[in-house]
C-alpha cells in the first residue's frame, strides 16, 4: 500500500471543501472495497477523507417515500422494520450481499460507488481497459464467467457487483448528491454508466461530488423477490440476481419491476419484460413470456454463455417466488 | 454407542479438545505470533511472467525507501550450501540433491509467482510498500501451463509410474457388461485459513531458531540443516500451534529458505507471512488429473475387469507423484485389474499432497465409476459393491488387518434411509426441488511409521508426555493425551502433552493418517512402562501394602497403584515417589511397527452417503443431509474424531461443488487467487454431517487398535455427491467441481 494522507473533516462543507481543492482525493466511508484496492494497488489516492462521522446514517420516512442517509450500514439498512415491512426487496437483497462482518462496514454510498469485482480490474500485471485505458480487456478472450451479458463493449465485460443496487434500481429510488455548491438528484438507473469506450468511468458522478441519500419512494409492490444465484449459499458475488416486484390486483399484474445483477455493468432494469407483464395475469405463463423478452440481445462471451439460460429461469423463478407460486 | 476405548470413569466420551479454549481465547500462539525482539519483516516480491529470465532487477527505490534494511534476490543472496552440495569423499555415495526450487539461486523463472526478491524492513506496511517499488525486466519465453494442450507430453514420471497387471490388461472390454469413462479433477488449492508464516531467528552464525508453520518439525529441520549445512543441535523449529494445512506445509517451501536467507542478510529476526495470492503459487495444490476408467462386469454384477488410468502434472524442475490409481488394486475383488499413472510437466510450482491426497483423486473416478456401472447392470450402488466385496487383499493376496467396510455400508445406508429412496434417476421430488441420494466408498492405508515419545511423571502427580509432532488442527494433543491417560491410569486434566518443538524426542510428520497411529504407539508403550516401574517401586516401597504380591497381580487406576485382588488396597503414584525419595520418574522410548506389517493389509474405511437437492431450472445444488460411516479402528477421542470427519467431509463438498483453481494460460497466471473467488464451503452449504463409527480395534496395528481417519473423511466424498446429482437430474457430471452450469448446460 502507498503511503497517503488522511483526514476526517467534522462536517459536511468541510468535505466537500476538501475534496475540491485536491484532485488525488477520495471519500472513504466503510472501506470495504476501496482499502482492498488500496491494498492491490489498483487505485492508489493520495489523499482520504474519512466522511465516517458526518450525519448521513438516519433512515426515515417522509412525504418523498423512504429517506435512508448514505452512511446507514448495509445491516442496519437490512434490518430496518420499514425497509422490512414496506420495502421488502430492499432488505432481502441487502442480506444477500457480501457477509455479516462486512455488512456491519459497508455504507449505503459506499455500496453504490463499489467497484467491478473482475479480475483482470484487479490484477495489476493484466491488462484491463477500466483501470488502465487502452491497455485492452483481459477478460473478453479470458477468463470470463462472471461476466456481463448485457450492455457490454469491446472495451469491458465487466458486471457492477452489487446486490443493493439492483433493488434500488427496481424500486426506483433517487440519489442525492452534494458538492460544495449545492446539491443535486440522479435517478438510480442514471447513476451507473455502461462501458462503452469509457470504461474508466463507473458513474456519472461528477468530481467534488458526495452521495448524500437515497429516496425511495412509497409503493404497493405486496409481493417481492430478490434472488440471487451463486456458487454457494453464502459470500460469493451473484452468477445472476433477480429483483422482482409485484402488485397484484384481480389476479392481474398492476405494476411490476425486474431489475437483474452480475448481468452488466449496471444494474439491469428489464423493462421490456415489465411493459409486457403489466395489465397481464400473473400466471407463470405470462412469467416464463417474460423472461424469454429479457433475455432477448443477451449476450455470452465463453465462459459466461449459460449466464443466458440461468437469467430466463431465474426470472421466472424469481416472479414465481414474488407471486407466491413457487 | 457402545464399546469406546475409554469406558472407564475416567475417561468421558465427550472429552474436549486439550487446546480449544487456547484456540477460542486467542492464547494459542501461531508461527506468526511470537513476540521475538528486534523482529523485522519480509515481503516477498514475485515474477509476473511464467517462464524465462530475470534480465534486470532494479532495487535502488526499494532500498532508499523509508525503514527498508535490505532487498535480496539472486544478485546478492547469501549462498545456500544445500543448493549445491559438495561431492562426498566416497565416490559410490551421491550427493544430497536439493528438492524443489532453490530460491534467489540464479534468474530463471519456472513459474508465474515465484519469488524474485524478498523486501526486509522495520515494518510490515513499509516492507510491503518497499516490495512495489522493486522494478523487473524479463526476457519471456513461451510458457506451457495449459494440462490440455500439452496432454501429448504425458510420460511415465522417472522416478516410477504406477503400471501395474493382474491377471489380464484390458480385461474389462471383453464382459457382457462394460463401462468406460473419463473423470477430471480441476487444481485445488489447501488454503488452510492461517497463511504459511515463518520467524527466522540466527542466534548465531551457524544457529537458528525458526518459527514455523510446518505439519513436520522433525522434517523442516533436516531440511534447515540441509540447505545450511548445520549440525541438528544448531537448529531449532517451533510449531506450537497451526491453523490448518491439510498437506501444505508437509515440506519446506521457497519462502522458508527466503526468511533465513533475509535474516542472515540484515543480521536481525525476520517474520514473513505470505499473502493468500501467494497460498496458490509457493505452497502446493492438488494436481490436475485426467483419469479413464474402464469396468468390466458379469450379469450379475461381478466385476471381471477394471483398467485406471491417470495423467495427472507436475513442475517443471521437480517430479511430483501421487496414488491416484492405486485404489483400483485392492478396493474390489476382481481378477483383472491394470492401472498405469502418467505425468505433464507445467510450468507451474510444485504440487503437493493435499487431504485424501491421490486416493480421492482416484476415489472419485473408480467411486463414479461403479455408480455409473450400477445403472447399466440395474443393480443398487451399495449392493454392487457388496457383491464385489474383497474379503482379502487381491493386490497384496494377505488377510486385512481389520476391515469392517460391510458395517459402514450398513450403518449409513439405514442412517439415510437409502433403501427407501426410489432408485430411478430424477424421479424424486421434495418441495419443488429434484431429491438425489448418492453414496461412495473411500480408502486410505492404515500407517505406522517410527516415533519416539517421553513420558514424566512429576512428584505433584501430573505427568508430561513430549513429542517432536505438530497438531494442524485433528486433535493430536487431545488423542495423545486421552491414550496416555488409559494407559497410565490418570485423569486427562493431570496430563499435559508437549509437542511442537524439534527439540523434543523425534515425532513423526503429521500426514497421511498415520501420526495416531505412529505416536499413539510411542505414548502408550511409555505409559505402560512407567506404570511397570511403578508398580515395581510400589512393591519395594517401604511401607507397601502390597506384601508378597507380584507386579501381575498389580494394576493402576486414576493415579493408584492397586491390588487386582482387592483393589481397595492401594498405593498413590504419588506416595510412591515419596517413598522413594524420587522428584520424578522419567521415561523414553522409540516405538516401531514390526512384522505385522508384512502379514496383513492395513486399511482404513469410510463410506459416504449424500441426500441434495437440485432446483429443477437453475441447477442450483443443496446438500440437505450427509452421514459418514467410518471404520478407522478404535476411536481414542471421539469429539475430536467427529470433528475431523465433519471438516474433512466439508473439504469433500469443496471438492465436489466449488473449488478449482483456475488459470488464465494466455498468462500463466491464476485468476481466482483469494477467497472470494476461490469458493471453499461456508456454513451454509453445510448441512448437518453425520459421523458414525464402526469402532472396533485393529488387533495388529497399534496397541490401541486405531486407524487412521483423517484422509478418509474426504476420500470418495466427492463421487457421493456426482452419484446424487446424476440420481436427482439424471446427468452425469464427470469433471470437478460441479457447478450448476454444467447441470443447466
Amino acid at each position: 500500500m502507498i503511503p497517503f494522507e488522511y483526514i476526517r473533516p467534522s462536517g459536511q462543507k468541510a468535505a466537500l471543501d476538501a475534496i475540491a481543492k485536491d484532485a488525488s482525493a477520495q471519500f472513504i466511508a466503510g472501506g470495504t472495497n476501496l482499502v482492498d484496492l488500496m491494498k492491490k494497488g489498483v487505485v492508489s489516492p493520495q489523499k482520504l477523507i474519512d466522511i465516517g462521522k458526518l450525519p448521513l446514517k438516519e433512515i426515515k420516512e417522509a412525504n418523498t417515500g423512504l429517506h435512508i442517509g448514505a452512511l446507514a450500514l448495509n445491516s442496519d439498512v437490512a434490518e430496518n422494520e420499514i425497509v422490512k415491512t414496506k420495502y421488502s426487496l430492499l432488505s432481502q437483497a441487502l442480506y444477500a450481499g457480501a457477509s455479516a462482518q462486512l455488512r456491519n462496514m459497508a455504507t449505503v454510498g459506499g455500496n453504490i460507488m463499489q467497484r467491478t469485482r473482475c479480475t483482470y480490474f484487479y490484477d495489476t500485471t493484466m491488462p484491463c481497459n477500466k483501470r488502465k485505458p487502452g491497455s485492452g480487456c483481459g477478460a473478453l478472450k479470458g477468463y470470463n464467467r462472471m461476466h456481463a451479458i448485457f450492455g457490454a463493449s469491446e472495451n469491458c465485460i465487466a458486471v457492477h457487483p452489487s446486490d443493493m443496487c439492483v433493488a434500488l434500481t427496481a424500486l426506483n429510488a433517487t440519489i442525492l448528491v452534494s458538492n460544495n455548491k449545492g446539491e443535486r438528484k440522479i435517478p438510480f438507473g442514471e447513476f451507473h454508466r455502461l462501458p462503452g469506450d469509457h470504461p474508466e468511468t463507473d458513474n456519472t458522478l461528477q468530481k467534488g461530488e458526495l452521495i448524500t441519500a437515497i429516496i425511495i419512494p412509497e409503493n404497493n409492490l405486496q409481493h417481492s423477490c430478490y434472488l440471487k444465484i451463486r456458487d454457494r449459499a453464502s459470500y460469493a458475488f451473484a452468477l445472476v440476481s433477480v429483483a422482482a416486484a409485484l402488485e397484484i390486483a384481480d389476479g392481474k399484474t398492476k405494476d411490476v419491476r425486474l431489475a437483474m445483477g452480475g448481468v452488466a455493468h449496471k444494474p439491469w432494469r428489464l423493462t421490456d419484460a415489465e411493459k409486457f407483464l403489466k395489465g397481464k395475469p400473473a400466471t407463470e405463463n405470462n412469467f416464463q413470456q417474460a423472461a424469454q423478452i429479457a433475455i432477448k440481445g443477451a449476450k455470452g462471451y465463453g465462459n459466461n454463455n449459460f449466464k443466458i439460460k440461468l437469467a430466463s429461469a431465474a426470472i421466472t423463478e424469481a416472479l414465481n417466488k414474488a407471486a407466491g407460486k413457487a | 454407542m457402545g464399546n469406546h476405548f475409554f469406558d472407564k470413569a475416567t475417561m468421558p466420551a465427550g472429552q474436549d479438545r486439550v487446546d480449544g479454549r487456547a484456540k477460542v481465547t486467542g492464547t494459542a500462539r501461531f508461527a506468526a505470533e511470537h513476540p521475538v525482539p528486534e523482529l523485522t519483516y519480509g515481503v516477498l516480491v514475485c515474477s509476473t511472467i511464467t517462464k524465462g529470465h530475470i534480465k534486470s532487477l532494479d532495487t535502488k527505490a526499494a532500498e532508499k525507501a523509508a525503514g527498508v534494511l535490505a532487498v535480496l534476490s539472486h544478485l546478492n543472496s547469501p549462498k545456500v550450501p544445500g543448493f549445491d552440495p559438495p561431492k562426498p569423499a566416497n565416490k559410490d555415495e551421491k550427493p544430497r540433491a536439493w528438492d524443489g526450487l532453490k530460491v534467489f539461486y540464479s534468474d530463471k523463472i519456472y513459474f508465474n509467482g515465484q519469488p524474485i526478491a524478498v523486501v526486509v524492513a522495520d515494518t510490515y506496511e513499509r516492507a510491503l510498500y518497499a516490495a512495489t517499488l522493486v522494478k523487473a525486466e524479463y526476457i519471456k519465453e513461451p510458457h506451457q501451463t495449459d494440462f490440455n494442450a500439452n496432454i501429448k507430453q504425458a510420460a511415465s514420471p522417472k522416478g516410477g509410474g504406477d503400471d501395474y497387471t493382474r491377471g489380464e490388461a484390458n480385461a474389462w472390454k471383453k464382459a457382457p457388461v462394460t463401462l468406460e469413462a473419463e473423470y477430471i479433477v480441476p487444481f485445488e488449492v489447501h488454503n488452510p485459513m492461517e497463511l504459511h508464516a515463518i520467524i527466522a531467528v540466527w542466534e548465531a552464525e551457524d544457529k537458528i531458531t525458526v518459527y514455523d508453520k510446518t505439519q513436520g518439525p522433525k522434517d523442516t529441520q533436516q531440511s534447515i540443516m540441509q540447505a545450511f549445512n548445520l549440525p541438528e543441535k544448531n537448529v531449532q523449529v517451533v510449531t506450537e500451534y497451526v491453523g490448518g494445512a491439510f498437506g501444505s506445509a508437509l515440506r519446506t517451501w521457497p519462502h522458508e529458505i527466503a526468511a533465513m536467507l533475509a535474516a542472515k542478510k540484515v543480521n536481525k529476526p525476520v517474520k514473513l507471512v505470505l499473502g493468500r495470492d501467494n497460498m496458490f503459487t509457493l505452497v502446493g495444490y492438488r494436481p490436475y488429473t485426467i483419469q479413464k476408467i474402464g469396468l468390466g462386469a458379469t450379469e450379475d454384477g461381478k466385476l471381471t475387469g477394471i483398467t485406471h488410468t491417470a495423467i495427472s502434472q507436475t513442475s517443471s524442475y521437480e517430479e511430483f507423484t501421487e496414488g491416484a490409481v492405486g485404489v483400483s488394486k485392492f478396493l474390489y475383488a476382481c481378477p483383472n485389474v491394470n492401472t498405469s499413472y502418467k505425468l505433464i510437466p507445467l510450468d507451474i510450482g510444485t504440487p503437493t499432497w493435499m487431504r485424501g491426497p491421490g486416493e480421492a483423486t482416484g476415489c472419485f473416478a473408480l467411486e463414479s465409476a461403479l455408480d455409473e456401472l450400477s445403472y447399466k447392470l440395474n443393480i443398487d450402488p451399495v449392493e454392487l459393491r457388496l457383491r464385489n466385496y474383497a474379503e482379502t487383499d487381491p493386490q497384496r493376496n494377505l488377510p486385512w488387518s481389520s476391515k469392517y467396510l460391510k458395517e459402514c455400508y450398513q450403518m449409513g445406508a439405514e442412517k439415510i434411509g437409502w433403501f427407501q429412496r426410489n432408485r430411478n434417476p430424477r424421479s424424486m421430488q421434495e418441495d419443488g426441488m429434484l431429491v438425489g441420494y448418492g453414496m461412495s466408498t473411500g480408502v486410505f492405508g492404515a500407517f505406522r511409521w517410527n516415533a519416539t515419545a517421553k513420558g514424566i511423571f512429576h512428584a505433584d502427580g501430573t505427568l508430561t508426555v513430549q513429542s517432536a509432532v505438530s497438531d494442524m488442527g485433528p486433535g493430536t494433543s487431545t488423542s495423545m493425551v486421552n491414550i496416555a491417560s488409559e494407559a497410565f491410569g490418570l485423569p486427562h486434566d493431570k496430563i499435559k502433552f508437549e509437542l511442537g518443538s524439534s527439540s523434543l524426542p523425534p515425532g513423526p510428520t503429521q500426514g497421511g493418517s498415520g501420526t495416531t497411529s505412529t505416536l499413539g504407539s510411542a505414548v502408550h508403550e511409555v505409559c505402560v512402562e512407567l506404570t511397570n516401574q511403578l508398580k515395581q517401586l510400589a512393591l519395594s516401597a517401604g511401607n507397601s501394602p502390597f506384601k508378597n504380591a507380584k507386579p501381575e497381580g498389580l494394576a493402576v487406576e486414576n493415579g493408584n497403584v492397586l491390588l487386582v485382588a482387592d483393589r481397595n488396597i492401594k498405593m498413590s503414584y504419588v506416595d510412591i515417589l515419596k517413598q522413594h525419595n524420587k522428584p520424578e520418574l522419567e521415561f523414553m522410548k522409540e516405538s516401531n511397527a514390526g512384522e505385522e506389517q508384512k502379514k496383513y493389509s492395513m486399511y482404513s474405511y469410510s463410506v459416504h452417503f449424500t441426500k441434495l437437492h437440485v432446483h429443477p431450472s437453475t441447477g442450483v445444488i443443496t446438500i440437505k443431509k450427509v452421514v459418514t460411516a467410518g471404520d478407522a479402528g478404535k476411536i481414542v477421542s471421539e469429539k475430536t474424531a467427529r470433528s475431523q470427519m465433519i471438516g474433512g467431509v466439508t473439504g469433500g463438498i469443496g471438492m465436489a461443488l466449488t473449488e478449482e483453481g483456475i488459470i488464465d494460460h494466455r498468462y500463466g497466471r491464476y485468476v481466482n487467487n483469494n477467497l472470494a473467488d476461490y469458493h471453499v464451503p461456508v456454513n451454509a452449504d453445510v448441512p448437518e454431517i453425520e459421523a458414525l463409527f464402526v469402532n472396533r480395534p485393529d488387533p495388529y496395528l497399534n496397541p490401541m487398535g486405531a486407524k487412521g481417519m483423517g484422509e478418509i473423511a474426504l476420500i470418495g466424498y466427492a463421487a457421493s455427491v456426482a452419484n446424487a446429482v446424476y440420481h436427482a437430474t439424471g446427468k452425469r457430471i464427470r469433471d470437478l467441481p460441479i457447478t450448476l452450469d454444467k447441470i443447466i448446460s
